[in-house]
């Protein structure tokens, strides 16, 4: 079980996001993130399953029951910002998000090559593909929660703010929709990525090659050696 | 980040407009597209089909039946036929719904709820009409002045066909210049009462006026 494994770990784990385990295991989220990552993972795809009901004919017709499916959506996307918002009380989880936040020019270069793969720009925590996603993500949320608001509350705007609310509701749901479609996609081709995020640990080998100068920080350069150029965060 | 918010709050204030360019630009294409692909763009202006309760049952034109009850001189209940029968009105309007979308020019056509009325004569008690539908549980009401418009209508006919059963068919309200809840999907009963009685989305939020604003 993978928080029998954590709580064992946890001994030699400081509260910062990343540390090293007896076993030479490399500690890459916190629990708080795992949290906040697993509740808005729950939120997000029940907020996909009732959209996909409240919008498509078939199935509103089919399933019907549109002002309860219709207060599901709502609440769960009312509730969609809270997790992430709390888990700004965890250091761990402030400390990434702010590497999330940290576009580098070496991140420009990685998204523009053919070969970032390669290992030759070497990575931080993040790679500047998950940068984009969660900038994308987490803004696109939040114009899903302002729309969604202007449309649940139909006293609130007038109506022409109101269509233009529901336009722009419409189509930054189908972008996150694709967001959420190429996050899983990416995840389920890496199954030590997804074990990073369900148990909090990750193996060396792994973050040598997914995350060369994140290993190298954590590891106060006795790991991830400096062979190229780095990349910050 | 900034900038996706910025599209966000550009898109709430014009939307509306990009919305009716895009789909007046995309709609004849969307028609003439073998794939059908196009569909799944949400063109805003499409009919999102709400229906309260579970499946509906399906009911027939030959077997429909339309009471026209309550406090009236000369009840009267109509087959598909006796309405077909009356005199028909026909118009073009948007269908408006309360959240936001809407779908320009819609094609109506039936009989003028007023020519109902009229036949049915209102008791000088009957202040407000009242909506009941087969499935069971939804309900609307009007004033006796705003169902008397000439745009409220017992549609037969949507969209240049008959009523279908996903969009409330075979027959269904029209409220014209209303939201869309005024307009009773799957319509199975008039009834003429002393006062306006809250229908099923008032409790839950929608203004018991549904009069689009001016």
């Amino acid at each position: 079980m993978p928080s029998t494994d954590d709580s064992r770990r946890r001994g030699s784990t400081s509260f910062d996001s990343a540390s090293e385990g007896d076993d030479g295991r490399i500690h890459r989220f916190s629990l708080a993130e795992r949290i906040v990552h697993r509740i808005t993972a729950v939120l997000m795809i029940v907020c996909i399953l009732t959209a996909a009901v409240l919008y498509n004919g078939s199935l509103s017709v089919a399933i019907g029951h549109r002002h309860l499916v219709e207060l599901i959506h709502v609440y769960c996307g009312f509730a969609l910002p809270v997790p992430m918002l709390l888990g700004a009380v965890s250091v761990a989880y402030r400390a990434d998000l702010h590497r999330l936040g940290q576009f580098s020019s070496a991140d420009r270069r990685w998204l523009r090559s053919r070969t970032r793969r390669d290992g030759t720009i070497r990575v931080g925590k993040f790679n500047a593909g998950q940068k984009l996603n969660g900038a994308l993500t987490s803004s696109s949320i939040l114009v899903l929660f302002a729309t969604g608001i202007i449309m649940y509350f139909v006293t609130l705007a007038p109506l022409p703010w109101r269509t233009g609310a529901t336009f722009v509701h419409d189509w930054f749901s189908i972008a996150v929709g694709l967001l959420v479609v190429g996050h899983i996609t990416f995840a389920m081709k890496d199954p030590e990525a997804r074990a990073g995020m369900r148990t909090g640990w990750v193996s060396r080998h792994w973050a040598r090659r997914e995350h060369a100068a994140w290993l190298h920080e954590v590891t106060d350069g006795a790991d991830g050696d400096q062979t190229d150029e780095r990349v910050d965060s | 980040m900034l900038g996706v918010l910025g599209l966000g709050a550009v898109g709430i204030v014009a939307g509306d407009r990009v919305s009716s360019g895009l789909s007046g630009l995309l709609a004849p294409i969307e028609q003439r597209d073998p794939t059908g692909l196009l569909s799944l763009i949400p063109l805003g202006d499409t009919f999102r089909f709400y229906s309260v309760t579970g499946a509906v049952r399906t009911e027939s034109a030959a077997t429909y039946r339309l009471p026209v009850s309550g406090l009236v001189d000369a009840p009267h209940t109509y087959s598909y036929a006796d309405l077909q029968a009356l005199p028909r009105t026909a118009f073009v309007q948007t269908f408006q719904c309360v959240t936001g979308w809407q779908v320009p020019e819609v094609h109506w056509a039936g009989v003028r709820l007023a020519e109902l009325l009229d036949r049915a004569r209102p008791s000088s008690q009957a202040r407000a009409v009242r909506f009941r539908s087969f499935d069971g549980t939804y309900t609307e009401s009007l004033t006796l002045d705003e169902a008397r418009a000439d745009d409220v209508l017992v549609a037969l006919e949507m969209l240049g066909a008959p009523v279908t059963h996903d969009h409330g068919g075979p027959v269904r309200m029209y409220v014209g210049s209303n939201y869309g809840y005024k307009s009773t999907k799957w319509l199975s009963g008039i009834e003429l009462t002393d006062h306006q009685i809250p229908g099923y989305w008032e409790p839950r939020g929608y203004a018991i006026d549904g009069r689009l604003p001016a």
